[in-house]
């Protein structure tokens, strides 16, 4: 057998990289919600596809990490698969399926079902770090904005929003505000996850490759969604359940099933649908063999 | 500058590769959830008096781009810049207000937080880590700690900070954003304390309570 052409290191980063981003993430943990700018490197796949999300992930995981990777709640997606594979093969890392099981998982726009718990860790991936980014574009601008704790244009954009259409219209990436001072972007989850940050016993990290940003929410800490009082944070709500395993009260992803415009709504979270549905036949037949 | 000197063969870490990335996972759990500890296992044996666990998250934290500082009594050993300097090509620096990393021997060694680098308003993430040698220091009173990383409060005996460190933390505190995180290296453990953390002694919060 002949020896690989290229070897590469453990985690695919040199360690000097590992070095920067690891410095990023304690002073992200410090600041929580405040953009820890880093030299955001190369990896085998394309900036948009995660690659902040994997720099994180290959900065903090281990041989004795188990990683779940998601891509909109699913397991078995393209993006989810390979980054699951590559971990394996350059981290000697466990993967899973399982939310429970999982010591890091990276997410791309949902949070899992399944409360965390501590020592787990998520990962997010971060398009656009910056959640004053479409209000101002210049980048001198919004730091010093973040710096002089200057939100009002984004509660301008808010109210704007319910001027025009009765409501704040934004459904995913909805600004929160840190620890009662940073604004910050959770990254394009829906409005429906955010309430999940608030006092999660997980660490949360966020990671944008292309924007060189890496920021923190520390366990337990205060993350509060932006609101009116007389028009406060609504999450998003189904008025249905899942129709492949019954759930209420999860998120909901519209599936097409035919070519005539026929569609259901099912769990977007693929673990926690299989698990739900699973236990829900054990049930059904522990019931008719009584 | 003293990069290589008859005393600096004393090895780094075995496995540089996990043994970083253990240590470095400690550390993040450490300053993530201030209060608790987190082992460290790397076998290390950096040159007296320079601690194990301190030198073992000096490797996993410094290079070329983080200026450290060193205690007077750390300094006084040539064996210990050497060290670093091999491992990691650090700058050691003579004034605590330009280094990233703050060395401190024991904890009455540490600098005056307010010497230190604070970062800026919209940088505040430049700003130093003070990480104090806390092998066989005693506690200086039942201190109870809240903040991020925290759920609700927790009971903290303090082991390695410095005597009348609560004004300074106070006024450290008050700096938010700015301010300096602090690291507490014990013999095998780590202990974090970040700038967001709030501390008062026990019996002032009973104190409290009582008037309240």
């Amino acid at each position: 057998m002949s020896a690989p052409r290229i070897v590469y290191n453990e985690g695919y980063l040199d360690e000097q990289t590992k070095r920067v981003v690891r410095r990023a993430l304690l002073k992200g943990v410090a600041i929580p919600g405040f953009q820890v700018p880093f030299a955001s490197r190369e990896v085998p796949m394309p900036r948009g596809w995660g690659t902040g999300g994997v720099q994180v992930t290959a900065s903090i995981i281990g041989p004795s990490d188990t990683l779940k990777v998601i891509d909109q709640g699913a397991d078995d997606t393209t993006n989810a698969v390979s980054i699951r594979h590559f971990f394996e093969k350059v981290a000697g890392a466990a993967s899973t399926t399982l939310t429970e099981q999982a010591s890091i998982i990276q997410t791309r726009h949902r949070i899992p079902e399944t409360p965390l718990r501590e020592h787990q860790i998520m990962v997010y991936q971060v398009p656009i770090p910056e959640p004053l980014r479409f209000l101002e574009p210049r980048e001198t601008e919004t730091r010093r904005l973040h710096a002089l704790e200057e939100y009002g244009l984004m509660y301008v954009k808010l109210y704007e929003d319910i001027a025009k259409y009765g409501h704040i219209a934004k459904t995913y990436d909805y600004p929160v505000l840190v620890n009662g001072r940073y604004v910050m972007a959770p990254s394009p989850i829906p409005s429906f996850d955010n309430p999940k940050m608030h006092q999660n016993a997980a660490l949360q990290l966020f990671g944008a490759g292309r924007e060189k940003r890496i920021y923190a929410i520390p366990p337990y800490t205060d993350v509060e969604s932006l609101g009116f009082e007389d028009f406060p944070f609504e999450p998003q709500r189904f008025d249905r359940p899942c129709e492949i395993c019954g759930s209420s009260g999860v998120y909901l992803d519209e599936v097409f099933i035919d070519d005539k415009g026929g569609v259901m709504f099912v769990c977007s979270d693929t673990d926690y649908c299989e698990r739900t549905a699973t236990a829900g036949e054990r049930r059904q037949t522990m019931e008719k063999s009584a | 500058m003293r990069t290589l000197t008859s005393q600096n063969h004393t090895p780094g870490f075995a496995n540089p590769v996990h043994d970083a990335q253990q240590v470095f996972r400690a550390v993040l759990e450490a300053l993530a959830r201030p209060g608790t500890r987190h082992s460290i296992e790397a076998n290390l044996n950096p040159p007296e008096p320079l601690g194990a666990s301190t030198g073992a998250v000096i490797l996993t934290l410094c290079d070329e781009q983080t200026p450290i500082w060193l205690d007077p009594t750390l300094r006084a050993s040539s064996a210990v810049g050497g060290w670093i300097a091999f491992h990691t090509g650090a700058r050691i620096v003579e004034n605590a207000g330009e280094a990233l990393f703050v060395i401190a021997s024991s904890p009455k060694a540490a600098p005056t937080l307010a010497d230190l680098m604070q970062g800026t308003d919209e940088e505040p993430h430049r700003s130093a880590t003070l990480i104090i040698d806390a092998q066989g220091s005693r506690s200086i009173g039942n201190l109870v700690a809240s903040g991020p990383g925290i759920s609700g409060t927790i009971g903290w005996d303090g082991v390695g900070l410095p005597i009348g460190f609560l004004p300074q933390w106070r006024e450290n505190g008050m700096l938010f954003p700015c301010g300096v995180d602090i690291v507490l290296a014990a013999e095998t453990t780590v202990q974090g304390l970040p700038r967001t953390t709030a501390l008062v002694s026990a019996d002032q919060q009973s104190h409290q309570q009582r008037s309240a």
